[in-house]
């Protein structure tokens, strides 16, 4: 096979330099100011909740002062809660369960979701009749009830918790990852693929995963942020791991107090509130990045 | 190259070595029942074509969208799931077989799309893409496969350095070159290519039928060749099967299909060609077919072509009819005499 051929190119060779998909996203996204505030906002929160111990090394439920002391009074920047305790170490640390929860809670949510998603949509036929009918049973169970009875089966631990918001939310993933997989299985460059002998886990993951990821991403990000939320709901129910401080946890135990003192419960709530912002934004910026063409209406 | 095809008979004249032997092959799709429990409908896709191609040839496979001729291609990939029929590669059967046996046999045949755009993962490197084959079916050892995609990137007209561009990096064209390129990884006997210019400029689409003919020169190449371009299909093909609803209408060599059609519809569909050929221009004057194909959901009784045919007779609609042999055409019409006079030149010889 070395017979000599006109290595000249026929056409123009290429000169144009065109982007990679993932920088032209990245320089969409920088577009997106509202995103990019969310990146840095939440990248401050990170920054802090994984500083915060090392640089105020306390006890986060000791209490330190009077009870219900109003914020800026006696050095407490943000007051204390009905037990004394300083809400500054208290969201310091409450930020831990609460990013811990969502980003495991968000990575139980996407594996699931692919796992089904995937199966259904490459395989079809029974494995999807199957995987399907298991989905519509959990999107037709009431979320919170279900998340309930997941946390109290085991006890309330920042396990269990992510792992029942993962159990609960997980559908949504599992059908955009199916229809992804519906829509690509029947491109050429799968057929190709079988074509040139590829066995079926290669084409499920390395060619039509990736080719699946970028509204993948977009739904991971988002699910963080109802995550965090689901867990604050949790442990606004008293469904929160007792070892481990929460801003849901420091909502419910002040919740009583609410006329009389504000900020015990307004603080975690706009901390929650700020979290779950950031993290849209991030999620809408990521939206806009993959589709850029949706942006020209 | 080595043939071991099937034992011809020592006294007879070489016949022409066959590479592809495609029996009576059926592609239906299942719909939807639209009640419970009565028969699912069935789209007749493929529904019974019998072909032969010469191996170092090329068969032209010609038709109206909805003709089948693609899921015929497909078929013979074993890219489309086969209902029913037989397909012979090397004379060795290929629609019993599952798994690895499938994969072995994948080296030998492979396919040149019509969508260069859609036909290459964009995630992939060119040189990812031309080398997957290699990998895959594991041909060669490691080190030799660098090699061999920079060779092949040559011998499609591509250069080595561009391995390292993407998909989008390229032209329609080039595009097209690397699925060549990547058709061609394994060295396979045959290779489908399902209308692969008739997404590309008309400029570019002579590059890479000449580049597709230069390779087949080069190689000994067989190409199933899919295409509605009849001007394409009379460069590139040297025997040619017209099929029209599932089903091979005539099947002749080039000259003889373009010179004399014996099947109405063949005759329909060459008079829509226009042609700078005064000979052909002044043969017939254009044959309008009036309304579409009928649905291949439920194929009606008789010859498919009935409700279109202008000289269709009761016969036509009641009998289906055999594709028959006639001097060297196979074609698939009652009205076709034994002697090769085509009902369109019935009144004109009479």
């Amino acid at each position: 096979m070395t017979a000599p051929t006109p290595a000249v190119p026929a056409e123009e060779p290429v000169v144009i330099e065109v982007e990679r998909p993932w920088r032209e996203a990245w320089r969409m996204f920088r577009r997106n100011t509202a995103a990019v505030a969310g990146l840095v906002t939440l990248s401050l929160i990170v920054l802090v909740t994984v500083l915060g111990p090392f640089v105020y090394p306390v006890d986060p439920f000791a209490p330190t002062g009077p009870l219900l002391l109003p914020p800026g009074e006696q050095g407490f920047l943000l007051g204390t809660d009905q037990q004394g305790r300083d809400l500054v170490v208290g969201l310091l640390y409450g930020s831990q369960s609460t990013l811990m929860v969502g980003a495991a809670a968000a990575a139980i949510t996407i594996t699931i979701g692919i796992l089904f998603g995937a199966l259904a949509g490459f395989y079809r036929g029974w494995i999807e009749e199957v995987l399907m009918r298991i989905t519509e049973f959990f999107q037709v169970l009431p979320p919170l009830l279900l998340a309930m009875v997941v946390v109290l089966l085991f006890s309330p631990s920042i396990y269990s918790i992510s792992i029942a918001i993962g159990v609960v939310s997980w559908t949504s993933t599992a059908r955009l990852v199916r229809a992804e997989f519906l829509r690509l299985r029947e491109l050429d460059f799968v057929k190709a693929e079988r074509a040139i002998g590829a066995r079926n886990a290669r084409i499920i993951w390395t060619i039509i995963l990736p080719n699946a990821a970028p509204p993948l991403i977009v739904s991971a990000a988002l699910s963080v942020g109802v995550a965090i939320l689901f867990e604050a709901g949790l442990a606004f129910l008293q469904l929160s791991d007792p070892n481990v401080m929460s801003w849901g946890y420091l909502i419910s135990v002040n919740r009583p107090q609410i006329l009389e003192a504000w900020w015990p419960v307004t603080f975690p709530g706009l901390a929650i509130f700020i979290t779950v912002l950031s993290v849209s934004l991030i999620g809408d910026g990521l939206n806009d990045a993959f589709n850029p063409k949706l942006r020209q209406r | 190259m080595t043939a071991p095809g099937s034992p011809a008979p020592a006294s007879a004249a070489p016949a022409p070595d066959k590479l592809l032997e495609v029996r009576d092959l059926k592609v239906h799709f299942n719909l939807p029942r639209r009640k419970p429990f009565a028969p699912a409908p069935k789209v007749h896709a493929v529904d019974g074509v019998t072909f032969d191609t010469a191996r170092g040839e090329t068969l032209g496979l010609v038709g109206e969208s909805g003709s089948g001729k693609t899921t015929t291609a497909l078929a013979v990939m074993r890219l489309a799931p086969v209902t029913e029929g037989s397909i012979a590669l090397n004379g060795e059967e290929i629609v019993p077989l599952t798994g690895e046996a499938l994969r072995r046999q994948r080296r030998h045949m492979q396919i040149i799309f019509q969508d260069p755009y859609s036909s290459l993962n964009p995630r992939l490197r060119a040189g990812e893409i031309v080398r997957a084959p290699l990998d895959q079916l594991d041909v060669g050892d490691r080190d030799s496969r660098d090699d061999r995609v920079a060779e092949l990137f040559r011998l499609v007209g591509l250069r080595p350095e561009q391995q390292a561009l993407f998909p989008h990096q390229f032209s329609g064209g080039q595009r097209q070159r690397i699925g060549v390129a990547r058709a061609l990884a394994t060295q396979p006997d045959l290779i489908v290519c399902d209308e692969p210019v008739s997404a590309l400029d008309v400029a570019i689409q002579a590059q890479i039928l000449n580049l597709l003919r230069r390779l087949q020169e080069e190689f000994g190449l067989t190409y199933l060749f899919i295409s509605h371009d009849l001007g394409v299909v009379q460069y590139m093909c040297d025997d040619i099967a017209v099929m029209y609803l599932g089903q091979v209408v005539e099947h002749a060599d080039r000259v003889s299909l373009f010179r004399e059609p014996l099947h109405p519809y063949t005759n329909a569909l060459l008079s829509a060609v226009p042609s700078a050929d005064p000979v052909l221009r002044d043969r017939a004057s254009r044959i309008r077919l009036v309304g579409d194909p009928p649905s291949p959901i439920d194929p009606p009784p008789g010859c498919r072509f009935a409700s279109r045919c202008p000289f269709a007779e009761a016969r036509c609609r009641a009998e289906e009819p055999a594709l028959r042999s006639i001097g060297g055409h196979r074609v698939r019409c009652h009205l076709v005499t034994d002697d090769g006079v085509p009902p369109h030149r019935a009144g004109a010889s009479a």
